[in-house]
């Protein structure tokens, strides 16, 4: 038995199965970023007054990600490309690109969470908050690279231009003198939540595109020679998934680094 | 696909061309009627799980804090329930599990995945669903998602307890794991629906026969693919909103926790969180998903009526837009389940009006079935008294929504039996109306065999009455103030209205309806009574029920029955080619009173 329409293009819908079924999925990923976007924009208006940070995030490492995923994003295309025109070889050559790419997002990604895990918010017991990444931690107390501040509030708006960023220096603290401390993880506001939910399913997207790109380009390129149309269309259809990807990252990009 | 064993071709009913073993042909399998039929039997066991959830709750509900009669000494075992009686928690969580069980693991994968695998590729022609090994994962997925959901019960603190609509902060701040199992559970069942809305999509729009123009659809594959389109794109909303409750359980985040919320101290959270916004998230699957309950089982009716009539389904252009008008109205409708939210005045009056028009395309749905009966030679067998059944049952539930849909009326009535009322009996002796229906009417082509007709109408006529039995007290129950989730069933607030006061007390509640509860009960237990004779009418027509006698014993058009049955691997003999409407019965000076879709003109 065989079904058909797994390679030949239907003549009353001029697609085949495997492409309506990504678009569908597709539309169904719309639906589930659209609800963290939604989200995203519930919790910012119903934040209090002053309260939303800005500036948390390094504008530059997002920047430089979105190049990594634009360029992905051309590799892909120029990856089916070449199937269509029937050159395997630069198809390995410009999926490699990609996966490199790939690799290479994730790296910047786990950096900026690794910052994100290292920077603290210490509250002292006589009132002053110091804020600042943490050097290293002692038997009796830590040393942040930080500054500090008397109101919260200031902590919120680090994107003001011409004030510059705050003077940082090594701070060391007593565990004695600390009241309460919260590293910038998800639980420390609903802005760390929701960026660490968005990017990290983000991430498992690129993480799953990228496992599938490589199958493709690795162990399933043997279709090649037996089936190279069914194989281009695989390609393509991980393709379109792929620009999906770099498509959600588009929107990620403005609305937590730059809004 | 490993042995070898050719069977010699006989004939189109041995076109197995290779034996692939038990596994492969009855576990892992990826023929879609398989996969239908694992999807049915799956579905019918948590249907009856979640029965006995609630029969268990009724006991609570009618004699708070009584030993629980035979399965006591069960639930004190498994379940650590303190000589046998169900405490307040151990209600919370059955009545959590009963809602998930009932809407996520039975009724959806019956009415959706088990008769849309099995009948959608039959009716259109096609050889199997087109993403076989996708629908594969889509059961695989289903049961994980179950097997968590189960475990669930037996973690230290238990199942989720609060409600399957799991309202944060509620849900977030009660001290089990339970919801953290039910969370990760619906991230498989959401994945399971998700796989197999695009796989019936997609098999509907490219493997239609030739000839199946979208016009010459059968209904019932009208109303799977509206339900799919719903699955595919309400669903997502609930995933994240999911995984941002889970956030919330694991990593600590304040996603839908205010500030300052206090659960006996001061939490430790960040707050700012909202909510309502969970409550948002979760209609926008939670309404959507009604019309998935419902959609299918109107498909099935259409079949089964059409059928029994002899005659065209009545306005079957109606019908099927009516279908598509319902299936977008849905997703504008969900804030109707919050006016008591303090959402606003203007957004209250929005979703009241878009709730009062998804109305009429419900209503035009049900006058073309009643219409469908006018003049007809109706056949009286056990699909068609289901069918029948389902029309006025489902139209009590449908016009006792208007005032739950009415803002101000909502008022009185929100979190009362009157709602539990309402939407039972849109799901129960609505839905799964239907669904027997359609058991009843697909059997023969599934097995064979008939199921028998004796057995049969005992199983419809005890069901309808005990269904009624059940639901109806319930709406004055409602009416009179009695509020939902109350774990003795409103006996505190009776001590109130008797003794205290010694005067009508909003909430307080007179014996009689109070005693209700006992009726409820009995009913309860009949109507679990009345699923015996269908449980050993299922199992035992399997091998000795009346031979079917033909492929088509209900002279019915739908391509399903041009097919040899039960249907080998690749479904048709020869590839079917489709002429004419899926309704052509009685056609004037035609030899037989139907004519098969895959009939020539000239035959």
């Amino acid at each position: 038995m065989e079904i058909p329409y797994t390679t030949e293009i239907r003549k009353d819908t001029g697609l085949y199965n495997a492409k309506v079924g990504i678009w569908l999925f597709l539309a169904s990923e719309v639906m589930l970023f659209g609800a963290l976007f939604s989200s995203y924009i519930l919790l910012r208006v119903g934040a209090p007054e002053g309260y939303w940070p800005h500036g948390w995030l390094t504008v530059w490492l997002g920047t430089l990600n979105t190049l990594v995923l634009i360029t992905s994003s051309i590799t892909t295309v120029m990856a089916w490309a070449s199937l269509k025109m029937k050159n395997f070889g630069s198809f390995k050559l410009y999926h490699a690109i990609t996966l490199c790419c790939a690799v290479c997002f994730l790296c910047i990604k786990s950096y900026e969470y690794h910052d994100k895990f290292i920077h603290n918010e210490v509250t002292l017991k006589d009132g002053r908050i110091a804020d600042g990444h943490l050097v290293k931690k002692t038997a009796d107390g830590i040393v942040l690279e930080g500054h500090f501040v008397t109101d919260r509030k200031e902590l919120f708006n680090l994107a003001t231009p011409f004030l510059g960023h705050p003077k940082h220096e090594e701070i060391e603290i007593k565990n004695s003198e600390i009241a309460t401390m919260s590293n910038y993880g998800p639980a420390h506001h609903t802005y760390n939540a929701i960026y660490f939910t968005l990017t990290g399913l983000h991430a498992l997207h690129v993480i799953g595109g990228a496992v599938v790109i490589f199958y493709l380009w690795a162990f399933g390129a043997k279709m090649w020679k037996e089936d190279p149309e069914r194989f281009t269309n695989r390609v393509e259809i991980s393709g379109l998934f792929w620009h999906f990807v770099d498509l959600v990252w588009i929107f990620l990009f403005p609305v937590l680094y730059l809004l | 696909m490993q042995t070898a064993h050719a069977i010699p071709h006989t004939g189109v009913h041995e076109e197995h061309h290779e034996d692939a073993g038990f596994w492969r042909t009855y576990i892992f399998s990826t023929d879609h009627k398989v996969i239908g039929i694992q999807y049915g039997v799956t579905s019918l066991a948590f249907l009856l799980l979640g029965f006995c959830l609630m029969l268990m709750m009724r006991w609570q509900i009618a004699h708070p804090s009584e030993r629980v009669p035979l399965v006591g000494g069960l639930l004190e075992k498994v379940l650590g329930a303190s000589q046998g009686k169900m405490d307040p928690q151990l209600y919370n969580s059955f009545g959590a599990m009963h809602g998930t069980i009932m809407v996520f693991l039975a009724i959806v994968p019956l009415a959706f995945a088990a008769f849309g695998n099995y009948v959608v590729p039959l009716m259109i022609g096609a050889p199997d669903m087109a993403f076989p090994r996708v629908n594969m994962a889509s059961y695989q997925s289903y049961v994980i998602g179950g097997v968590i959901m189960l475990v669930s019960f037996f973690i230290p603190g238990g199942a989720a307890q609060a409600g399957w609509t799991s309202y944060s902060p509620l849900a977030t701040s009660i001290a089990t794991n339970g919801q953290t199992f039910w969370l990760i559970g619906m991230v498989f069942l959401i994945t399971s629906s998700l796989l197999g809305a695009v796989n019936f999509i997609a098999t509907i729009i490219q493997l239609r026969a030739p000839g199946m123009t979208w016009m010459r659809m059968p209904f019932f594959v009208w109303s799977q693919f509206v339900t799919a389109f719903l699955l595919l794109l309400a669903f997502p909303p609930l995933e994240a909103a999911g995984i941002m409750q889970l956030m919330d359980k694991v990593a600590h985040t304040s996603f839908f926790l205010p500030t300052g919320l206090a659960v006996s101290t001061l939490q430790n959270i960040s707050g700012g969180g909202s909510p309502l916004l969970w409550q948002h998230l979760f209609w926008f699957l939670g309404h959507p998903e009604v019309y998935v309950l419902i959609l299918p089982a109107m498909g099935i009716v259409a079949e089964v009526i059409a059928n029994n009539t002899r005659k065209p389904i009545w306005g079957y252009k109606s019908l099927v837009y009516s279908a598509m008008t319902i299936g977008f109205l849905s997703f504008i409708v969900w804030a109707h389940h919050m006016y008591m939210t303090g959402m606003g005045i203007r957004i209250a009056t929005f979703f009241q009006t878009t709730t009062m028009i998804i109305s009429i395309p419900s209503v035009i749905i049900l006058t073309c079935m009643f219409l469908s009966l006018w003049g007809g030679s109706i056949r009286f067998n056990t699909p068609m008294l289901f069918v029948m059944a389902f029309l006025p049952m489902f139209g009590i539930g449908g016009l006792t929504g208007l005032p739950l849909g009415f803002n101000f009326s909502d008022l009185h009535l929100h979190d009362t039996y009157y709602v539990i009322a309402h939407f039972h009996y849109v799901v129960a002796p609505g839905t799964i109306f239907a669904l027997f229906a359609g058991i009843y009417y697909w059997y023969p082509k599934m097995t064979g065999r008939m199921m028998s007709e004796f057995w049969g109408q005992v199983h419809f006529w005890l069901s309808l009455i005990c269904m009624n039995l059940i639901f109806q007290p319930m709406f004055a129950q409602g009416m009179a103030g009695m509020i939902r989730r109350m774990s003795d069933g409103g006996a505190n607030y009776t001590a109130a209205h008797n003794s205290q006061l010694g005067m009508d007390v909003i909430g307080g509640l007179s014996p009689t309806l109070m005693h209700l509860h006992v009726w409820i009960l009995y009913a309860a237990v009949c109507l679990g009574l009345a699923q015996i004779p269908f449980i050993i009418n299922f199992f035992w027509s399997i091998k000795h029920g009346k031979p079917a006698g033909s492929d088509n014993p209900w002279h019915a058009t739908t391509l399903e029955w041009q097919t040899p049955t039960p249907p080998p691997h690749g479904n048709f003999a020869k590839p079917p080619v489709v002429y004419r409407g899926p309704y052509e019965y009685s056609v004037p000076g035609h030899a037989t009173d139907f004519t098969p879709q895959n009939q020539p003109d000239n035959a």
